[in-house]
């Protein structure tokens, strides 16, 4: 199991094929990425701002429980902070499991529950001016069916 | 002592990241009445509870909850992560 929070770019294909090429045992490999959406052109970047030190702990937690729900064999979760631009990749998850469907289960569930239990903050810079994304309920909703 | 970070808008409405403040308070809901009449940006920022999340050490907890024993009370929005 890895854990990175950085303010620095990754390579998407780098770390799948490191992810992939480490995993002994699996069978499948899912991996999700999340872009910066530029909103027809409207965003000039997005603004990250997390919590040192409950980031880990929080994403920590959230991993210990998706390897004790399924039957993974590795899980992958790499998120930025700071100031992104249109297109850029945030975050990716990556699960390595004997079978794919408790790779995609627990990929889909870790990403539910970052959206809402991992301390991150995003901003939306653009011409109109700054706004603080706003959680969505749906988004809350989506924890319950875990 | 105790440390009080903020987070997102609530750091930009009170102007500051982190603060020190001595109290009594028994829980969050306490702290946060105390909180409320520092400034006029903490009452901004403290104005809708619904929409306010707290961490003690680190750990999601809830308004009713204890600060015994807590050095770091943390304050922020719903959490947009993903």
């Amino acid at each position: 199991m890895r854990l990175v929070v950085q303010e620095a770019a990754f390579d998407l294909g780098a770390e799948a094929n490191a992810f992939a090429a480490a995993v002994q045992g699996a069978g499948a490999v899912v991996t999700f990425t999340g872009l910066v959406r530029d909103n027809g052109g409207a965003l000039d970047a997005m603004e990250i701002e997390h919590y040192p030190g409950m980031t880990e702990r929080a994403i920590g937690a959230i991993m210990d429980e998706a390897l004790g729900r399924w039957s993974l064999v590795d899980a992958l979760v790499i998120h930025r902070f700071g100031v992104l631009k249109g297109g850029e990749p945030i975050m990716m998850v990556a699960t390595a499991a004997p079978h794919r469907a408790d790779a995609f289960a627990a990929a889909e569930y870790l990403m539910d529950y970052l959206k809402s239990r991992a301390p991150f903050w995003k901003k939306e810079i653009g011409a109109g001016g700054e706004d603080w994304v706003k959680a969505k309920e749906a988004d809350e909703d989506a924890l319950k069916r875990w | 002592m105790i440390d009080i970070l903020y987070f997102a808008w609530l750091r930009e409405r009170i102007g500051t990241n982190r603060e020190q403040v001595e109290t009594q308070a028994a829980t969050v809901a306490d702290l946060v009445a105390e909180l409320e009449a520092r400034s006029e940006g903490h009452g901004l920022a403290f104005a809708d509870k619904t929409s306010l999340r707290v961490a003690l050490d680190q750990e999601l907890a809830d308004f009713a909850a204890p600060l015994s024993g807590v050095r770091e009370v943390a304050f922020f929005p719903p959490m947009t992560g993903g």
